[in-house]
């Protein structure tokens, strides 16, 4: 079972964000990046299907240098090799650009499942794994939290509002996970001195073959024009009491003759 | 040339959902701006009774695809046949709903169609001939603006924030054949788990617990949601205790939610959570920390145990029903 997870860098989920001068991107220095917390669920879920079905774990990523970080923690969990689509003309480009170049890079790398985290955290945009499950004319199955491989076929449960489907798709195919799908384990030791001899190939657009113009900020279909802090909440009135009954009192007044939500 | 605004409104079970109203009712505001036509579009099976419905929301003609092969959603089944609907009817704006169903369906619907896709957006603006949509990035830390190019322009819209608008005409019905085309998905199962819980992206009134709830009884808040017509939610902290389902937490790491009421009992407000539910109309904080960050973001706090305040506040509210 060739298993490649479809994995990206993002700020970790603590980090406060900064707009930069240019109002289309954001500050970069003081940043701690990290693998995309749900793509670690990715990471775990393709290692543990090769644990069961014996076969290879590839880590594929869009991004910088510093990505590199994030593909090693992956290596050190147990993945067998990374690769890297380090090019300057893939920034500033869209979701649709991103799928395309992870799309033309699992052209050249066997893989009959691709597992990604169901959004990265920096972006929010759901896009990238659906993209490259169409461009690669194969089925996707979204937010998934348990799924078998058995006989040429994924059968995948999926979270949707207030239930859960159970759906089936043909291999080669691509799932997202959602949390609850397992514990990511922790690199060892052991496994991030490993994961230092791991292969991790590294290619710009050159090498896919792709033409900048097609994928990165010029081909782009949707653009950031600025990026803004959404307006502070002012902070409110603290309810006042003699007892937790005046006080849920007061408050039921002032939501119903202030704020006129009740 | 590309013409018309053309908007997949979401049904479950034959009723249409509360996004598709929003919209059918978002899409006729950007159909308006460009002077077009707006056009609903129904997929299911046993449907066509209700497509009337979105004239009342503003549609001019809505088109139906009524298929035994459209009973259930399926992502290439229902990609199939919006993206064949899409390219025989070349509307200049596509609008879906950015539901858990319509976020997979319309990445994949703009990736077969090479064309831009907005996702989740919270508002939408024509400028000329050009689609400006506004969406929260990271966890709604930040909201971008962002240009949608090429054809159609395709938004999903986040559900809860737009305004349903009625606008009645009666929309003309046309029943469509549709193409349902290579299908290699399957449904084998459908399990409702809580029938009565509303999700809590569409919820108007969320009451959620954290760490200050102690443990796995969140019946108290339950007793509030139930009073107040609302949901519960929980934090980050109450989820990894086990106390709550995941699906039940609002976050960066879970649901981005807006409701009109957000009420956060025993939460600290940590910049995770707060970046799932800053958008929220109104919020109240019940805790018994004066220094819980949760204060900051509040519109109104009470610095007081939530098992103090909630029975209380449940009490309050209920003498208001009778």
């Amino acid at each position: 079972m060739e298993i490649v997870v479809l994995l990206k860098q993002v700020p970790d989920t603590e980090t406060l964000i900064q707009i930069a001068e240019d109002r289309t991107s954001i500050k970069t220095q003081d940043v701690k990046w990290v693998m995309n917390p749900y793509d670690e669920f990715a990471v775990e879920e393709a290692l543990r299907i090769k644990e069961a079905q014996g076969g290879k774990v590839t880590i594929l990523s869009v991004g910088p240098e510093r990505a590199v970080e994030a593909i090693r923690t992956a290596l050190a969990m147990g993945a067998d090799e990374g690769i890297l689509i380090d090019d300057p003309s893939t920034e500033g480009g869209d979701a649709l650009g991103t799928a395309k170049v992870l799309a033309q890079a699992l052209k050249e790398t066997p893989h009959d499942l691709l597992v990604a985290g169901q959004r990265a955290v920096d972006d929010d945009g759901y896009q990238v794994p659906a993209a490259v499950a169409a461009l690669l004319g194969i089925p996707q199955v979204s937010m998934v939290i348990k799924e078998e491989v058995r006989e040429g076929k994924i059968v995948c449960e999926r979270t949707i509002e207030g239930g859960t489907l159970v759906v089936e798709a043909e291999l080669p195919a691509l799932f997202t996970t959602q949390k609850g799908i397992n514990e990511p384990r922790y690199a060892s030791l052991p496994g991030i001195m490993k994961a230092k001899k791991k292969p991790l190939a590294k290619k710009n657009l050159d090498d896919l073959g792709l033409d900048p113009s097609e994928v990165g900020k010029g081909g782009a279909k949707c653009r950031v024009m600025t990026l803004s802090l959404p307006p502070e909440r002012s902070p409110g009135k603290i309810v006042e009491g003699e007892t937790p009954e005046a006080k849920a009192a007061e408050l039921v007044r002032l939501l119903r003759e202030e704020a006129k939500i009740i | 040339m590309a013409q018309g605004v053309l908007v997949v409104a979401e049904q479950v079970g034959g009723a249409f959902r509360k996004i598709a109203y929003e919209a059918v009712s978002e899409g006729r505001r950007v159909a308006d701006t460009l002077g077009e036509s707006l056009t609903g579009v129904v997929l299911g099976s046993g449907i066509e009774a209700i497509a009337p419905e979105l004239g009342k929301y503003g549609a001019d003609k809505v088109l139906v695809g009524d298929d035994p092969a459209l009973a259930d959603y399926t992502t290439d089944a229902y990609a199939n046949v919006v993206c064949d609907i899409v390219r025989k009817s070349d509307p200049k704006v596509l609008l879906l709903g950015a539901s858990m169903g319509g976020k997979d369906l319309s990445a994949r619907v703009a990736a077969h169609l090479d064309t831009g896709l907005a996702m989740d957006c919270v508002s939408l603006r024509v400028d000329g001939d050009a689609l400006i949509a506004t969406r929260p990035m990271f966890g709604g830390k930040v909201l971008a603006e962002v240009s949608v190019q090429g054809t159609p322009q395709i938004a999903a819209i986040r559900p809860n924030v737009m305004e349903v608008v009625e606008a009645e005409r009666a929309a003309d019905v046309e029943k469509i054949s549709v193409n349902i085309g290579v299908v290699k998905t399957r449904l084998l199962e459908k399990r409702v788990e809580t029938a009565a819980k509303m999700d809590l992206t569409e919820a108007d009134i969320i009451v959620s617990g954290g760490r200050g709830m102690g443990g796995p009884d969140f019946s108290l808040l339950e007793e509030l949601a139930e009073v107040l017509g609302g949901t519960v939610g929980a934090s980050r902290s109450a989820v990894d205790e086990g106390w709550r389902p995941q699906s039940d937490q609002v976050g960066q790491t879970g649901k981005v939610v807006s409701p009109g009421l957000y009420i956060a009992c025993g939460i600290s407000g940590a910049i995770q959570h707060l970046a799932g539910m800053g958008t929220s109309k109104y919020i109240v904080a019940i805790n018994k920390d004066p220094e819980a960050p949760i204060f900051k973001k509040a519109d109104y706090g009470i610095v007081e145990d939530l098992f103090n305040v909630v029975p209380a506040l449940t009490a309050q509210f209920r003498k208001l029903e009778r």
